[in-house]
């Protein structure tokens, strides 16, 4: 099942009304009602999870919150930073901006299932090698973006600087291009791209 | 140990260790997600609850009244703390009966200033600036706190307040800390120079924005009190919530252990670490509140704007003859102002100098420290007058600066000289690297397609600050060094440099060191801020490890003076004993501090770079992109190239950013930065960012530190933006004195 933001509200919505007794509903203002609860099934990282969760809590809040996967990082909660990117069946997305009871069902993946010191992901060895970070709030963000965005370009799915819209290849532009939703404000950006070409050469 | 005497050889000067690049030893856990930041620590504070901050919604004035019955009822709130219940705090200027304990540096609130760090809040209807803490929702789940903070009613008596710098400027007065610098008669002399300019630059209010927001978990355990927060200095953070609280500091345990940036954000406490600790103590239970990223930009600091007047007068031979820099700034009261002409101090010889702040009242949040506070800012306008005076002269703006060159104070004479200055190697092997030669020196002239090409050179000058700083070691019976020492990392890398300098110290490898940082349980330390940390608190390590090996060394009954540390092993007089014998099961501590004598005032003391940008203009939008960047810089020694080359990509971005497009913009009916998010609030993103080059010149600086280091975080964007500047001119023939150069800006200027 696929659900949108919009979808979501008009379903929790009806959870109240359905759920609270009559008087209560009419009588009490929309801001002293108990909050709707929604009963979600995710795999995280391989596990299934099951979540009684007030539905206005975000994929991320859930995430960090709730099941204390807190590698996924809150910059902004607006969509405007990258660093609560994880990837939703396979696809990157900022998860402060979806609810988490829009994801019944969703295989999500996150920093903490991508490796751990010991047994890093060739993308975290190669931020490693490269300094790909400084301070590291954006770097589980940018780490689970490039690997996602890897897999865009192989999938052929461009950005606004492929040229040939039927011939999408790999370049450092498209790099910068695709990797423009994950701001890093110590500026690690150029030991990014170089940690994301040597996985993409197959050099990490 | 006080350092008051320039190093001599030591163990550093080895370079076994320090001085190779190593890669960050707290990489593994920030790459996996596993480093806990501040709000974080959901197992040592299980029961949390949560907490959301009100912020005023007027600039000025003050609150009439306020209804909470709504937000006190909506579903799991716990509490609701407004000006009329919230406990009673202490400010700036008083300290609470009794004390918080002793004073523990020159800048902490104990001395002079009572409560300098101190941030009372909800203390009274009066509203200061806009989004000043004016209520505190708490409740079971962020989600109910969130919604319930948006129930809180609140009316406001409005008053007029003073939001535009230019419109208040004339009413600045000269900062105490600052005082005017008037050297020979220069209104004299640059009345009579044969070449001068006296031209106008402005700089906008810029936003730190690091990627973590501020935020804190506070427990209370009796009458002791942890915070989780996420602070650069941590004795600074104890000091302002011991004193806003009114305890002693030995009740409050502040940890920073990771911090998602701070470039100055984090040098000051702001409303998360006081109210979760009120709440906390109220409620019984933890409490943990995060400011949300539109919250920071009001609530908490911010770079602020500059008018900078800047009037050079030379010789026909190009040598200055009058150097005059007029700042103006605002902040509030208890802001300090914006150094501008600082750097204008040091940077270039003349005889006759002027340089002048004045600082006037504004009601705008709080101005305060951001990366390379006063240089930042003040070479954005220093550096393009020199280029415009060059041209001026029709010199080569290298030449022009070369022969400007100064190797003492050009304030106090040669019996000021600097510990070490390099500007010169710096901008003759950055002009040679960058292929300055090539350089049309008439703007317009280089084309590429659409695009027009220029570049241009900047000089960097900052300040060598030190402060004291101590650290405790142990070696164990399994042959690991601990380092423990308040000392922050903020993503500038001092978990891994001082993991190198004890490696280096000991005689052991990397492997064989663990660093412990950011917890004021520690002994105290630099911390983060002013470039100040990876050379000050190296140099308490190191005095640490000096501690420690005497330990050591008569432990295994040699004489300390001539043991040495290598491969795990004490050697003297031709015996050698495993450091893990020598120290057994119990192992052996020890503790050092530095602390600093007069050699920053016998000396000048300052890191030096250049900066070389090439950028393209687009000659039909004016869009400008950044091509290639080149920094060199002369920083004393390198303790890890490749931390250091991160520190200075970052820097030399963020100066990009000023140059290009950071502009935090005043409302200036309502008195507040309107574009309060990282989607108005533009920060440089990888697109925006070429493959840059950084070289480090090979230098010590036996009068910094025993490690002969520098700092390297705030040279990385000192003049980065005035190169970009230059290059602009030189691509287009514009010359924009109002930063940012937007678009817009250059198109209305642009010669072709």
């Amino acid at each position: 099942m696929s659900l949108t933001r919009r979808d979501a509200m008009i379903m929790s919505g009806v959870a109240v009304a359905a759920g609270a007794t009559g008087t209560e509903a009419e009588s009490a203002p929309a801001s002293t009602r108990p909050p709707p609860q929604a009963d979600i099934r995710l795999t995280v990282n391989g596990q299934a999870r099951r979540l009684q969760l007030d539905s206005r809590v975000s994929l991320l809040d859930a995430l960090r919150e709730h099941l204390h996967l807190t590698g996924s990082k809150k910059g902004c909660d607006h969509g405007q930073c990258g660093a609560c990117t994880v990837t939703v069946n396979g696809r990157r997305i900022n998860s402060c901006l979806s609810l988490a009871v829009m994801h019944d069902g969703d295989e999500i993946g996150t920093i903490e299932g991508l490796g751990r010191p010991g047994r890093l992901h060739p993308m975290q060895a190669a931020f490693i090698a490269h300094d790909g970070f400084q301070c590291g709030y954006c770097t589980p963000g940018q780490i689970c973006s490039a690997v996602a965005m890897l897999e865009e370009i192989k999938d052929g799915i461009p950005s606004h600087v492929t040229e040939d819209l039927n011939d999408v290849r790999y370049s450092a532009d498209e790099v910068r291009e695709r990797m423009s939703g994950n701001i890093c404000r110590c500026a690690a950006y150029p030991n990014i791209v170089a940690a994301i070409d040597d996985v993409h050469g197959g050099r990490a | 140990m006080k350092f008051d005497s320039a190093a001599g050889q030591n163990v550093i000067d080895q370079g076994r260790i320090v001085g190779k690049s190593y890669p960050r030893v707290d990489g593994p856990l920030k790459v996996s997600g596993l480093a806990p930041y501040a709000h974080e620590y959901h197992s040592d504070a299980p029961n949390a609850a949560y907490g959301v901050i009100v912020g005023a919604g007027i600039s000025k004035g003050r609150i009439t009244a306020i209804d909470t019955s709504e937000a006190e009822r909506a579903p799991g709130v716990v509490l609701v703390m407004t000006h009329r219940n919230a406990p009673k705090q202490f400010g700036i200027g008083h300290a609470p009966p009794g004390g918080t304990g002793p004073q523990q540096d020159e800048k902490d609130g104990g001395g002079e200033k009572p409560g300098r760090h101190n941030k009372p809040q909800l203390q009274g209807p009066e509203v200061r600036h806009f989004d000043q803490s004016v209520a505190f929702v708490v409740a079971e789940t962020f989600e109910q706190a969130r919604d319930a903070a948006r129930l809180v009613r609140i009316t406001y008596a409005v008053e007029k307040g003073r939001f535009d710098l230019a419109a208040e400027k004339d009413k600045g007065e000269m900062p105490e800390d600052t005082p005017d610098s008037n050297v020979g008669n220069f209104d004299s002399a640059f009345a009579a120079a044969p070449a001068k300019i006296d031209v106008t630059y402005t700089t906008p209010d810029q936003a730190h924005s690091m990627m973590e927001p501020h935020a804190s978990i506070a427990r209370w355990d009796g009458d002791q009190l942890t915070l989780w927060t996420s602070h650069q200095i941590i004795h600074w953070g104890v000091d302002g919530v011991a004193g806003t609280l009114g305890i002693h500091k030995d009740k409050v345990r502040v940890i920073s252990a990771y911090i998602g940036g701070g470039f100055g954000s984090k040098l000051m406490i702001y409303g998360d670490p006081i109210l979760a600790a009120l709440a906390a103590r109220q409620l019984g239970r933890p409490v943990k509140v995060a400011l949300t990223r539109p919250q920071i930009y009001n609530h908490t600091s911010h770079r602020p704007a500059t008018i900078q007047r800047l009037r050079l007068g030379a010789g026909i031979d190009g040598k200055l003859l009058a150097i005059g820099h007029d700042v103006w700034c605002g902040n509030l009261p208890e802001g300090e102002a914006e150094n501008a002409a600082d750097q204008t101090k040091l940077l270039y010889a003349g005889a006759n100098r002027l340089l002048r702040t004045r600082k006037t009242e504004l009601d705008l949040p709080l101005g305060a420290s951001m990366r390379a506070p006063g240089e930042a800012v003040g070479l954005l306008a220093l550096e393009c007058a020199m280029d415009e005076l060059a041209e001026k002269l029709g010199l080569d703006p290298i030449e022009f600066r070369i022969l400007n060159d100064t190797q003492f104070d050009p304030e106090k004479g040669p019996e000021r000289p600097f510990s070490t200055r390099h500007l010169v190697e710096c901008l003759r092997t950055g002009a040679d690297k960058f292929g300055w030669s090539k350089r049309n020196p008439k703007p317009g002239m280089v084309r590429d397609g659409r695009w027009l090409i220029g570049i241009g050179v900047a000089s960097a000058i900052r300040n060598n600050l030190v402060m004291a700083s101590g650290a405790r070691v142990r070696l164990s019976g399994d042959g690991v060094l601990t380092i423990q020492t308040q000392m922050t990392d903020i993503g500038t890398g001092s978990y891994t440099i001082l993991a190198q300098i004890g490696a280096e110290m000991l005689g052991l490898p990397m492997d064989k060191v663990r660093v412990e940082l950011g917890d004021s349980s520690f002994p105290q330390s630099a911390g983060s801020g002013g470039s100040w940390g990876a050379n000050s608190a190296s140099a308490g390590l190191y005095y640490a490890c000096e501690n420690l090996r005497n330990a050591i060394a008569q432990r295994a009954g040699f004489n300390s003076t001539d043991s040495q540390f290598a491969d795990g092993k004490v050697s003297a007089g031709g015996r050698s004993r495993n450091l893990a014998d020598v120290v057994g099961k119990d192992g052996i501590s020890a503790e050092g501090k530095v602390e600093f004598g007069d050699l920053t005032k016998r000396f000048a003391q300052a890191a030096f770079g250049a900066h070389f940008a090439e950028v393209a203009v687009d000659s039909v939008t004016a869009e400008v992109r950044v091509r290639r960047m080149l920094s060199v810089c002369a920083a004393g020694r390198i303790i890890n190239p490749q931390t250091a080359r991160s520190q200075c990509l970052g820097g030399m971005t963020m100066g990009i950013g000023a140059a290009l497009m950071e502009d935090q913009v005043v409302d200036k009916r309502f008195g507040y930065f309107v574009n309060h998010d990282l989607a108005e609030y533009h920060v440089p993103v990888h697109a925006d960012i070429p493959d840059m080059e950084v070289i480090f010149l090979d230098e010590l600086d036996d009068k910094s530190s025993p490690i002969k280091a520098k700092g390297v975080g705030e040279l990385g964007i000192c003049g980065v933006g005035a190169a970009v500047a230059n290059a602009v001119h030189n691509a287009t023939g514009a010359r924009i004195r109002d930063y940012p150069l937007t678009l817009d800006k250059i198109m209305a200027k642009m010669a072709v």
